[in-house]
């Protein structure tokens, strides 16, 4: 149902958490949006948004994920700062 | 292997994931643990910090073991990274690989290792003398920061 619309879970963390003010937002999305898509509208939507990168490292449902992946109703889309384990 | 959470919020201990890997068939046993340190121009760091996407963290780093015992198929490999604030010297992420002889088991807990700098979902909040913080990135660059508080704050 390529027009039915979607609904994507944000997270953000860490440095994006603090920028942002939350750790989390519900987005809804036209259907056949990409993760580019729901990054563009973060970052014109939330105050300071524009603060994070034009393209952040993402995950989709705790995997690593590229910016042109298409979005499915029900995914969590991660906002990853810069990485720092080990 | 089972029964070792990949994410604790307790101190690492090496004796669980090299009794995780322990098998009979395996001659050679490498331990990686990387422990928290500050660098003579980190400043007066007292602890760092660790945040996490833990869910990712968990499922990422399980998956970087999967890959390394499919690329060395008799390695047996267990990891563990710690969470929450980690005093300096004491390790926060660990790799332990066990396999018929040393090459295989050096080359796969390297791999686990390079993959875990690379991939996990992980940041580091140091906290200095003087009470401020800053985000710090495996490129080693830095960010101030807030000071943690409770999560909902």
């Amino acid at each position: 149902m390529p027009t039915e619309s979607l609904h994507v879970r944000c997270r953000f963390f860490a440095r994006y958490a603090e920028l942002l003010g939350t750790e989390e937002l519900a987005l809804t999305l036209p259907g056949r949006s990409l993760v580019r898509d729901a990054v563009r509208r973060v970052r014109q939507e939330l105050p300071h948004g524009e603060r994070m990168p034009e393209r952040p490292l993402v995950a989709v449902n705790r995997e690593h994920a590229l910016a042109d992946r298409p979005l499915a109703d029900g995914d969590e889309l991660a906002f990853l700062p810069p990485l720092a384990g080990g | 292997m089972a029964e070792l959470p990949a994410v604790t919020r307790d101190p690492i201990d090496a004796g669980r994931l090299l009794a995780a890997v322990a098998s009979p068939a395996c001659g050679g046993t490498a331990l990686f643990l990387g422990t928290v340190r500050a660098g003579p121009d980190d400043g007066p760091v007292i602890r760092i910090e660790y945040e996490a996407y833990v869910e990712m963290l968990e499922a990422e780093f399980l998956r970087i073991a999967a890959e390394a015992t499919a690329r060395w198929a008799e390695a047996r490999v267990a990891v563990q990274h710690r969470v929450g604030p980690i005093p300096l010297g004491e390790p926060s992420i660990a790799v332990a690989v066990a396999a018929p002889h040393r090459a295989e088991a050096f080359a796969a807990c390297r791999f686990a290792v390079d993959e875990a700098k690379r991939r996990l979902p992980v940041w580091k909040r140091e906290v200095l003398a003087d009470g401020t913080t800053q985000w710090r990135d495996n490129a080693g660059g830095r960010t101030p920061s807030r000071p943690s508080e409770p999560s909902g704050a």
